[in-house]
């Protein structure tokens, strides 16, 4: 009995893990094409960027899901919840993630953008070459806690009556009147899956640091 | 979008009714996750091995999992312990634990940036540790944690919206009432969308004033004079 | 001659393997100016740090006023009343006003009425040549205004001992002089000083007495004169010698 009831929550986990994989991605392209935008287009592109982070960051992520899943599972385009709310979540995630990239873009940028254009390279190719490998390592801390924020938003799509796991821990709640139980169970759930991210960014942080004198 | 405008002139005593539940959920929030944050901090950084496992475990467990959960915990599932609370006291404990937690971290911080140099020169002349604390380490701690700090306000701010499915007639929830009987969801919510803008960029000014009032000449984010 | 105002006797510190002194003993009578010179990291600053029960001994005696304040029922806050420190990085408060940083031990820990704190306060920071600055914060103030406002601080608490930890060593080199200089008349007015420093001159002009620390022992202590020009070791010889060549000219050219 009580096996069936934890398989049946445990399940909601691949739907969890999954909307994180979409809306993670989704947004660090998003994310970076912004900040990209921001930091090296001309000014009405930087206007248009920093409109949209502001106006992004300045709503709840719950009403710009709700939002962005009518707009999408409507008349235009028809999407499934789970897409739905996991490409809404992304586009909600993008405005942060831009912010992050623009912060690690800017603090690599202005002397290290000088030396490879002197080298000879096109700005594009300093951006890709030069730019980019240091601003993405510098940007994996405060992103990872953007990625373990991400997957605790995923929570929202509850609301979308996708069957995540807080969505079958309500279920189990009702139908087992065993509300600590089923919800404890999809507490402990979350933060394990929020501890393992955050060791597994860790790690991919210090795989990726660049070596530094030792004395 | 003229539905938009609409919307706000057939509806806005409702949306202001709203945003005066969002904006009293927000401040009682962030004074008992100040309170809460503080208390956490100082226990962490000056308590014994009890208190700091009690912090560390309080921080971990309200940081690693989502708002949303720890709401339904104590709306849904303490009953189940034989004790219920309100939609409102669910919703106020919920938001002031979540954001004791991230408040702690940033308090923590800066304890420590200030900690024991200062201490050392407090106790140099007689004060106890405790006194120390409370006249010379606090005062530079909280001023020094403003500019992380301020941060917090929007984001709690923003957290509140996720009370309305727990039924607490704060924004969100309006603009669910205002979905259904208009059938126009996305105009609804997009009408509540920029009430909350207006809210973030008026406490955002706010938060500016009062970090200007409270500056200390000479002693900045970065430079705390030995 | 009455007994030493300040007594410690035997003292060892150890730090996990590290012994920072060992069997230490130390008079200082009442009036005197004591500088402790040596090596770096030879203890000297640990030393004053444990004289004031801001660290602890791991074994030995201190006596302040004839009273053993190392015993398990001494106070240690209130025999910190007693010692003044001065620190090298000053560590004012930086969230007060010069005058504050002043007032506070007299309003919170003595527990003075404001009107006299704040008398004594500006009394003090007058003594110090900064009456003018009283309003000032920390961040406002040179290194060298910075630290004459600790050293008020230190006074407003009428110590028996004033402790000196290398007081001018965070100092850029024009501003050492007023620090010193406020050093030089508390030596000349009596008032009872333990000083760490790398300052040959002040040590040659002002201490009457100097004590050589090396490796966590005292090597050798006398009058100024004894150890500058008759010194008994030669660790002694060869460390003055070396000292005198960096910072003892200037002094010699006057």
């Amino acid at each position: 009995m009580l096996a069936n009831f934890f398989l049946y929550i445990v399940q909601g986990i691949s739907i969890t893990i999954g909307v994180t994989l979409v809306a993670l991605p989704a947004g660090l392209l998003l994310g970076l094409g912004f900040a990209l935008i921001n930091t090296y287009g001309g000014p009405w592109l930087k206007r248009l960027s920093a409109a949209y982070s502001l106006l992004m960051r300045g709503v709840p992520p719950i009403v710009l899901l709700f939002i962005l899943y009518f707009i999408l599972s409507g008349n235009v385009v028809n999407l499934t919840p789970f897409w739905a709310g996991s490409i809404a979540l992304g586009i909600i995630s993008s405005a942060y993630q831009m912010e992050i990239l623009r912060g690690a873009l800017l603090s690599i940028g202005g002397g290290q953008m000088t030396a490879a254009r002197a080298v000879g390279m096109t700005r594009l190719q300093s951006i890709q070459h030069i730019i980019l490998p240091q601003a993405l390592r510098i940007a994996i801390p405060p992103w990872s806690n953007e990625a373990s924020i991400v997957l605790k938003d995923s929570s929202l799509v509850y609301a979308l009556g996708v069957p995540e796991v807080l969505r079958r821990a309500q279920q189990l709640s009702a139908t087992t009147q065993q509300p600590m139980l089923a919800f404890g169970a999809a507490a402990l759930i979350y933060f394990v899956l929020v501890f393992l991210v955050n060791r597994g960014l860790d790690a991919l942080a210090e795989k990726t640091k660049l070596p530094t004198q030792t004395a | 979008m003229s539905g938009v405008l609409e919307l706000f002139a057939r509806f806005w005593p409702q949306l202001l009714q709203g945003a005066g539940i969002t904006l009293l959920l927000t401040v009682e929030g962030l004074a008992a996750g100040l309170a809460l944050g503080l208390l956490t901090a100082l226990g962490r950084v000056y308590g014994n091995r009890f208190w700091r496992g009690l912090a560390i475990g309080y921080v971990e467990i309200f940081r690693g999992t989502p708002l949303l959960v720890q709401l339904f915990l104590l709306y849904y599932g303490l009953p189940g312990l034989g004790i219920t609370l309100s939609r409102e006291w669910s919703a106020f404990l919920a938001l002031g634990l979540n954001s004791g937690a991230y408040q702690a971290e940033y308090l923590r911080g800066s304890l420590l940036a200030i900690g024991s140099s200062q201490m050392m020169a407090g106790r140099a002349i007689g004060m106890s540790k405790w006194q120390t604390i409370r006249e010379i380490i606090l005062p530079q701690a909280l001023r020094l944690a403003i500019p992380a700090w301020a941060n917090e306000p929007v984001s709690l701010l923003k957290s509140t919206a996720v009370v309305f499915l727990i039924a607490v007639p704060e924004l969100m929830a309006q603009g669910k009432i205002i979905a259904a009987r208009t059938y126009n969801p996305i105009g609804a919510y997009i009408t509540v969308a920029i009430v909350y803008l207006a809210i973030v960029y008026l406490l955002d000014a706010f938060l500016k004033w009062a970090e200007v009032r409270v500056k200390i000449p000479g002693f900045e984010a970065e430079g705390k004079k030995a | 001659m009455d007994s030493p105002i300040l007594q410690a006797k035997n003292l060892t510190k150890i730090y996990g393997q590290n012994v920072i002194f060992q069997d230490i003993s130390l008079d200082v009578n009442r009036g005197e100016t004591i500088v402790v010179i040596g090596p770096s990291g030879t203890g000297k600053s640990t030393l004053l740090r444990c004289i004031n029960l801001l660290t602890p001994i791991n074994s030995g005696q201190i006596f302040l006023n004839g009273k053993e304040i190392t015993a398990p029922e001494a106070s240690e806050d209130k025999v910190r009343q007693q010692v003044g420190m001065v620190f090298q990085n000053f560590l004012l408060f930086n969230h007060l006003t010069a005058l504050d940083n002043v007032m506070i031990g007299l309003s919170k820990v003595k527990k003075l009425p404001k009107a006299q704190a704040r008398e004594k306060a500006l009394y003090e920071l007058n003594r110090v040549g900064l009456s003018d600055r009283a309003d000032h914060y920390p961040g406002q103030l040179s290194g060298g205004q910075q630290q004459r406002v600790g050293i008020a601080r230190a006074l407003a608490m009428d110590p028996s001992v004033m402790l000196f930890d290398e007081p001018t060593s965070a100092l850029d080199p024009e501003l050492i002089g007023e620090v010193l200089g406020v050093m030089e008349i508390l030596a000349r007015e009596h008032m009872t000083m333990l000083v760490v420093t790398h300052e040959m001159g002040f040590a040659r002009e002002v201490a009457n007495r100097i004590v050589f620390m090396e490796k966590g022992s005292i090597v050798e202590q006398g009058s100024p004169n004894d150890l500058f020009y008759h010194p008994q070791h030669e660790r002694t010889r060869e460390f003055l010698w070396k000292i005198t060549e960096l910072y003892g000219k200037k002094d010699e050219e006057e």
